[in-house]
């Protein structure tokens, strides 16, 4: 019952922050740049205009460009269920394994690539067969640091890591899990397609992944996608934001516990996405065919993070 | 007569009976006739196998003159188990090729090897003798070899296939044959009850020949190289059960060998299982993703699924050696839930290749395209089989790769301790070969559903398909229903599998919730109808509020809504296959090898335009042309050597017999 209700707030809360985020890195990255920016609520005002337009769909296109965005979208809310973000208490049957977190996301990295293909143009397979390219090398980096994560807590179910995290902070400064910490962040980057793997800014066609699968929709798909994405970024932020700065999270259930909970994740989160702009600002796109050279560094820190917690502890 | 010795008997009876009347049925009722008797075959063969995977004993005793054990077909749990698998694939092909054959694939020697290849497929696992599990296998290969053969006057590929297979298949089966001499030798008899508990050094030659026979039957690296070539040419219901059930002998012969026949190896073996199990998988899916024809593609992919297959049981082994005894019998029923959803997966994504074929005649994915809108019922079977192979929840994959990855990274630790240095590497190195490989699966799988099914056909023929006739709908649906339902209830399946393996089973794995799985030695829990009960509540205000603004803002359709910024996207212009992986072919350059050529034909007038590009691209087997073209070379020029010494002049070849017979008569008086 609890982990319901905690699932349950969970859900409404990455709901409204997950644009709000969105908007607060766009309009940090305005702000130094020196631009005026639209302000924090303007995804909320995008989405508002979106969902009330007549989606423009191509004939030959499937229930693929349909079902896509609600798989994505799904997908994403799954994650907000399943991950240990306001509270630790997990449901009996459906712990929040990793190994099952991370399928759960590739349902939605799937159903972006899918609809990608589904417009029939040339944008449209060129960032499905990038994003899947990415997705692909991407894997192994994040399960390897999964596990690295797993060695210390006995086991891969998150409340769990992040309750050991809690309750032994040494384990958290430790080198093995900022090395495995370091190498998830940069998997979780090139998931959400951030710089440097992905340019969200630009619609430009050498630049782009993200941004290429999803120009053929319009209208509310257009919107489920977008916000689909925006869920996926929220609450990855939040699993990293959990892991570094256990603090704060609920363990025990209580009415104030819930609200501290939703009070301090709110502010990693948000505190993240400032940390996250920031960061983009001093980052350009590197070159797509040394995304693997990235991917293949971060994957060499992983692994040396599940060697070293073998032989060095 | 024991209930499982009738089974066995009334499969050999209805095999005989399916032979008799595929050669005497008259042309058009062939097809219906025998495939019918085909069914009655794997159905029997599904109870039995049932039955015995259940615990159920007896067997049939044939009787010979030879001075050998008797032949004796019991099948013990694994056995049944592995029964049951093959004949289920059995069922699926059985009635798909009722109404898919055509042509030559409906010829009167097809038909009369397909009965013989279902019955010797379905006996291997029941033999417990190696003089019958041989006899079974080689029943099984001639079944399969004709039936590959049956196109051979159409196309110039098939035969050249037929040599590969045949040569390939007699080299798995020499190594077998040996492993099984040098263990009959060494322990004095045939029965599999005799050949256990040898010396260690005639063990090592036995394992070694053993695991390079099973490897080949399997489609391991680098003895895979007759797949890619026999696969795509067998009619498509032939590579089903091809891929589905007969590759699946090999994982029954692995797991004989480890588990039965010599149990307590050193842990090389287990290493050495690893490795070849990681090289297939990796190179598999590698070679599965960059092919553009979808036949070809999906038969690396099954090298790539027994090469996970062996590298749980590879890690099984090594894990029992240091005791984790935990981790090893998951790693173990990991191993067994793979080749089960392997078998319900593939089998219905080749019987869905075949419907393509049937509906198109094209299996280049470039040329196809759309499908989805023509072909609702195969695309909808081809992509829930399509998420099974890229391990996707809800599917059997995904609950056979988590249970994989579980018992691997808590296999490095026993109680707290770290169990070796070698584990501790090897156990990280596999999960990467994992994920590589799930994640490289993703992609091919991604491709070959979305290119064949979605957008625009990107040919005639795909323009023009239509769905296929009800009783391969059927079949099609049949094996996506086997999908979905092990990816829904891991844990009955799992527990009733783990039976067969290990010897304390509830210790294991154990069902939990609504279908469940837990792994308690291990203490992790999984349950997919869980999950899909937690997804409802969360899907159904994103549905409603689509359909409600559906309502008030309907959508319009047009031909080319943004057209990627042009207004003359033609479907020529989307992405296909080739490159869709394009980007990954650069990433693997080193591996793969690609030979592009690029002609570009200019403008008369002017060399600054272009009138035509054309580009051909060819990823070429590294196995085929580095280790075993030169072993090719060598023999044919023996053979041009030799041709000199036999060039047809009969008193030639008299005075050769009158040399060796002096030569013999010599020996004979020393």
């Amino acid at each position: 019952m609890n982990a319901i209700i905690i699932a349950f707030v969970q859900v409404v809360l990455f709901i409204f922050l997950a644009p709000v985020l969105i908007g607060v890195i766009r309009q940090v990255r305005a702000t130094i740049e020196g631009r005026a920016g639209a302000g924090i609520w303007q995804p909320w005002r995008d989405v508002r205009k979106l969902l009330a337009k007549n989606p423009v769909r191509a004939t030959d296109s499937s229930w693929m460009l349909r079902a896509g965005p609600v798989a994505l979208v799904v997908s994403s809310l799954l994650l907000c269920v399943l991950l240990p973000l306001v509270g630790t208490i997990p449901f009996a049957l459906v712990p929040s394994d990793l190994f099952v977190i991370v399928s759960v996301m590739l349902i939605g990295v799937v159903a972006l690539a899918l609809v990608g293909l589904d417009g029939g143009t040339a944008f449209g397979g060129m960032g499905s067969s990038r994003h899947m390219t990415v997705a692909a090398l991407v894997e192994p980096t994040l399960l390897l640091s999964i596990y690295a994560f797993s060695i210390p807590a006995g086991t891969s179910t998150l409340s769990v890591i992040v309750e050991t995290r809690l309750l032994s902070p040494e384990v958290i400064i430790s080198p093995v899990s900022v090395l495995a910490l370091v190498a998830l962040s940069i998997a979780i980057m090139a998931e959400t397609a951030r710089l440097p793997i992905d340019n969200p800014g630009t619609h430009l066609e050498v630049t782009m992944l993200h941004e290429a699968m999803i120009l053929e929709a319009s209208g509310r798909d257009l919107a489920w996608l977008e916000v689909g994405s925006w869920l996926k970024l929220a609450a990855l932020l939040g699993l990293v934001s959990n892991l570094a700065v256990p603090w704060g999270v609920l363990t025990d259930f209580s009415a104030l516990g819930l609200l501290i909970g939703v009070v301090s994740i709110t502010v990693k989160v948000l505190v993240l996405g400032v940390v996250l702009s920031v960061g983009e600002i001093f980052l350009a796109k590197v070159r797509l065919f040394q995304v693997p050279e990235l991917l293949a560094g971060s994957f060499a820190l992983a692994f040396l993070a599940v060697t070293a917690s073998y032989l060095v502890a | 007569m024991s209930g499982i010795g009738a089974g066995l008997l009334l499969q050999l009876g209805l095999g005989a009976l399916a032979v008799l009347t595929a050669l005497t049925a008259a042309p058009s009722l062939r097809s219906r006739a025998v495939g019918t008797l085909c069914t009655l075959i794997a159905v029997t063969g599904f109870l039995t196998g049932l039955g015995a995977m259940l615990g159920a004993t007896g067997g049939l005793r044939i009787f010979i003159v030879l001075p050998i054990d008797p032949l004796l077909l019991a099948p013990d749990r694994l056995g049944g188990l592995f029964m049951l698998i093959v004949s289920g694939v059995g069922v699926l092909v059985s009635l798909y090729s009722m109404s898919s054959t055509r042509g030559p694939d409906a010829s009167r020697t097809a038909w009369v090897a397909m009965p013989m290849f279902l019955v010797g497929m379905q006996l291997v696992p029941a033999a417990t003798d190696s003089v019958s599990f041989l006899l079974a296998l080689e029943i099984m290969t001639l079944g399969s070899t004709v039936l590959l053969l049956a196109d051979h006057a159409g196309r110039a590929t098939v035969a050249s296939a037929g040599i590969w297979y045949s040569a390939m298949s007699q080299l798995s089966f020499f190594f077998i044959l040996a492993g099984f001499a040098v263990l009959a030798a060494a322990s004095g008899g045939t029965s599999f009850t005799n050949l256990q508990a040898i010396e260690p050094v005639p063990a090592n030659v036995a394992f070694v020949l053993l695991l390079l026979g099973f490897g080949g039957k399997a489609e391991l690296v680098p003895l895979h190289v007759w797949v890619p070539r026999v696969l795509p040419e067998a009619p498509s219901h032939v590579s089903a059960a091809m891929s589905g059930a007969m590759v699946k002998i090999g994982v029954y012969g692995g797991l004989l060998v480890s588990v039965r026949l010599l149990p307590d190896g050193p842990a090389w073996w287990g290493i050495a299982i690893m490795v070849v199990g990681g090289a297939s998988a990796l190179y598999g899916i590698l070679q599965a993703s960059v092919s553009s024809d979808l036949k070809v593609l999906l038969a690396y992919s099954t090298t790539e699924n027994m090469g996970l297959v062996f590298l749980a049981l590879g890690a099984s082994m090594l894990l029992r050696g240091y005791d984790a005894q935990a981790a090893a019998d998951a790693a173990l029923v990991a191993a067994l839930l793979l080749a089960v959803s392997h078998a319900a997966f593939k089998s219905t994504l080749f019987l869905g290749a075949g419907a393509i074929i049937h509906a198109t005649g094209e299996r280049n994915l470039d040329r196809l395209g759309g499908l989805g809108a023509r072909m609702p019922v195969t695309a909808a079977a081809f992509g829930i089989a399509s998420l099974g192979a890229a391990a996707i929840p809800i599917t059997s994959g995904f609950v056979a790769e988590w249970m994989l990855l579980q018992s691997l990274i808590h296999g490095g630790r026993l109680d707290g301790a770290v169990v070796s240095v070698a584990a501790s590497v090897a156990m990280p190195l596999a999960v990467a070969v994992i994920a590589l490989t799930a994640g490289l699966a993703l992609l091919t799988f991604v491709k070959a559903y979305g290119i064949a099914f979605l957008a625009r056909p990107r040919s005639a023929e795909a323009a023009e398909a239509h769905e296929v006739p009800p009783l391969m709908r059927l079949s099609l649906v049949l094996g996506a229903l086997f999908v979905l339902a092990l990816g829904l209830l891991p844990g009955p399946i799992a527990a009733l599998v783990a039976h067969s393996v290990s010897a304390n089973p509830s210790a294991a794995v154990q069902s939990v919730g609504l279908g469940g799985v837990s792994l308690p030695g291990i203490g992790a829990v999984l349950d997919p109808i869980m999950l899909v009960v937690l997804s409802v509540p969360v899907a159904i205000p994103v549905i409603v509020s689509i359909i409600v603004s559906a309502r008030r803002y309907p959508h319009r359709t047009v031909a080319l809504p943004w057209g990627g910024g042009g207004s003359r996207a033609r479907p020529r212009m989307q992405y296909t296959a080739t490159s869709y992986a394009e980007p990954l072919v650069r990433v693997f350059d080193d591996v793969l090898k690609p030979s592009r050529d690029v002609q570009v034909t200019h403008v008369a007038e002017s060399r600054y335009l272009v009138e035509r590009v054309r580009v051909e691209q060819r990823v070429s087997d590294v196995f085929e042309t580095r280790l075993y073209r030169p072993v090719l070379t060598l023999f044919q020029r023996y053979g041009i050597v030799v041709r000199h010494i036999a060039n047809g002049s009969i008193h030639r070849y008299l005075s050769y017999s009158f040399v060796a017979l002096l030569i013999v008569l010599i020996v004979v008086s020393l």
